[in-house]
């Protein structure tokens, strides 16, 4: 840089790796880096500091831990496990059960599953495997904006684009051919559990898509290449070259997916109705644990209420955390020994 | 002299069965299929966003706090300035934090238990639904004030950017080859002296590409901000007030019965994805000039 200073060309195109490096610099700077005396107290002050940041993530975590569990207490002395499997609200004469949230919770996240699993493992294979190299950059660029995009814009859309499409045609094309299930009764409002499901199977396809395409990548090409040369078809090398291989670390992506669908909250909000009642039919509306804490929470009254609240908080926390240990593992599993990736 | 492998003499040109060769066809169909169908969505969210925003954004939006149901006009002004006003007490609290841990995990925790116990935990604390950090806040911050304010939005959001800052810090301090610490100590400069000037500055792009990522991340946030922020129908500049964001005002605009409220909340939305979009693309761009080469 020193030279540049004085009018060297800069130089173009590519740069070596250590590209601005200071290390670079000649002497008369380092001069300047070297401290005089004795560095032993500023070190040790330093260390100490970084340290201290280290300890304050385990410590953010030590406080929502403490957080969740000290303001559920209340609820949790008057319900105990009763909690979970009592399907009543009723905020007026303080009884609390958050079984419709689970419910709705994990339905609206299977539903998403369901649906994302299959498209996130279509693209990430064509991404991979099949699309020319020039459209490659693009694609995978253009599947992790899904991602980049806010929940609320998610939800928004939802609102004015989705369900009127859902009310207007998917529903009574579906409780047509498929209502003799018992899935698709009612009358089709659009908001609903359907529609949930729909919006955080969007949300979640990148996710899930851009875990399969990392340990997709991980399979070693010698793989592929000998499949082929055993006389495979592109999809049976797909199939017994890569899936097979990379299938722990699919599975990871699947359920970081489930993670990030069941602590969904605006989203699901915005379009799943937000009535605590269990319904067979995906067309009817139900609530989540998410969407309870976002849309009750500021107006929670009594103590009792806000601490049932946060006991369904702590319940979602201790199931998330656990999903994403587990998808950490099995993503691990597949991509240890490839070196590290920023999830850009 | 080994015997030589005889190959059958069609070897070559057997032919795949037609079964096999329909079945790899129609695969690489569903494959495509699958790409189309994941990109409508996309190009419907963008695509409704210019087409009912677009409308909606003038200068009155732009300078203006909103008018009470009912009235036409007025704008998110104080949305857009408080959702500013708010990142940037997250920013502060968050990415010094952040990158702290990150120099920590890689000059003096790599490879040891302790490292790793903090490196899972930032994992963990980025798995943590947003919803659930807004209660933290709640009650770590509205509750001592008081009252919701900036503050708590503040705290909110900058928990959710630590995890991203630490990862991505430590992932790109990692990157800087050995040799120029070594370089360094060998001329005498004290071990914070080269890990500020030396390894940190070398890896600068790749550390504001995670601080990006962060904000891009929480710039969108809804969730934690419903009871910490609140929401504001004025301005605000005061720590511990209600401050408005402009997630929260398209948020409470969407769900409101008001034809007025939607098409600002569909212009709030237009503003809020051209922001992230935009430092996304400043990091794609950072990303691949030098340093990063490396990296992705």
């Amino acid at each position: 840089m020193a030279n540049r200073a004085l009018g060297a060309p800069r130089l173009t195109g590519p740069q070596p790796v250590p590209d601005e490096s200071v290390a670079g610099q000649s002497l008369a700077q380092a001069d300047t880096l070297i401290t005089a005396g004795d560095s032993r107290l500023a070190d040790r002050a330093f260390s100490l500091a970084m340290l201290t940041c280290a300890l304050s993530v385990i410590a953010i975590v030590g406080l929502i831990v403490y957080e969740l569990v000290t303001k559920s207490s209340l609820s949790w002395h008057a319900f105990g496990w009763k909690f979970f499997f009592r399907s009543e609200w009723d905020p007026v004469n303080d009884q609390y059960g958050a079984l419709p949230f689970v419910y709705g919770t994990l339905v609206s996240s299977a539903l998403a599953l369901l649906i994302a699993v299959p498209l996130a493992v279509g693209v990430a294979v064509y991404i991979t495997e099949m699309s020319p190299r020039w459209l490659r950059g693009a694609l995978a660029f253009t599947t992790e904006l899904l991602a980049a995009i806010p929940s609320v814009i998610y939800g928004l859309w939802a609102i004015f684009v989705l369900v009127p499409l859902l009310r207007q045609y998917l529903q009574p094309f579906l409780a047509r051919y498929l209502g003799w299930t018992g899935l698709f009764e009612g009358p089709p409002y659009g908001i609903g559990m359907l529609a949930a499901g729909i919006i955080l199977a969007i949300m979640v396809v990148p996710i899930i898509s851009s875990i399969t395409r990392e340990v997709m990548t991980a399979v070693p090409q010698q793989q592929r290449e000998a499949v082929l040369a055993l006389g495979a078809t592109r999809w049976e090398m797909i199939r017994t070259g890569v899936l097979r291989n990379a299938r722990a670390g699919i599975a990871g992506g699947v359920i970081l997916g489930l993670g990030r669908a069941l602590g969904e909250t605006m989203a699901v909000t915005m379009v799943i109705g937000n009535r605590p009642e269990i319904a067979k039919s995906l067309f009817a509306p139900g609530y989540t644990m998410a969407s309870v804490i976002a849309n009750e929470f500021s107006e929670a009254t009594g103590d009792v209420y806000l601490s049932a609240l946060v006991e369904v908080g702590l319940a979602l926390f201790i199931v998330t955390i656990i999903v994403n240990i587990l998808a950490q593992f099995l993503v691990w599993t597949v991509t240890r020994g490839t070196p590290a990736r920023t999830h850009a | 002299m080994p015997e030589p492998v005889m190959l059958p003499a069609d070897f070559a040109d057997a032919p795949i069965s037609i079964w096999r060769r329909g079945l790899n066809s129609l695969v690489t169909l569903a494959a495509i299929g699958a790409v189309v169908l994941v990109l409508l969505p996309l190009g419907a969210v963008f695509g409704y966003l210019i087409y009912r925003g677009i409308g909606s954004i003038n200068w009155a939006f732009l300078t203006q706090i909103p008018k009470p149901p009912g009235e036409a006009g007025g704008g998110m002004a104080n949305a857009i300035g408080g959702s500013v006003y708010i990142l940037l007490i997250a920013s502060i609290f968050g990415v010094p934090l952040g990158i702290g841990a990150g120099i920590y995990l890689s000059e003096y925790g790599r490879g040891t238990r302790f490292g790793n116990l903090i490196r899972f935990t930032a994992d963990v604390l980025n798995g943590v639904p947003s919803i659930i950090v807004g209660i933290v806040a709640y009650g770590l911050v509205v509750l001592t004030q008081g009252h919701f304010s900036a503050l708590a939005g503040g705290v909110a959001l900058a928990i959710m950017m630590v995890p991203t800052i630490t990862r991505t810090t430590e992932e790109m301090l990692l990157l800087v080859p050995q040799a120029v610490r070594e370089a360094a100590y060998g001329l005498g400069v004290s071990r914070w002296r080269t890990t500020l000037s030396i390894t940190l500055r070398t890896a600068t792009s790749g550390v504001i590409t995670g601080v990006m990522l962060a904000f891009a991340r929480v710039a969108g946030e809804t969730a934690p901000l419903l009871f910490t922020a609140f929401g504001n129908q004025y301005w605000n500049w005061k720590m511990s007030q209600p401050t408005a964001a402009l997630s929260l005002q398209i948020f409470t605009y969407a769900i409101s019965p008001f034809d007025e409220w939607h098409r600002q909340a569909w212009a709030g939305a237009l503003i809020l994805i051209v922001l992230i979009v935009a430092s996304v693309g400043a990091v794609r761009l950072v990303a691949n000039r030098g340093m990063l080469k490396g990296a992705n």
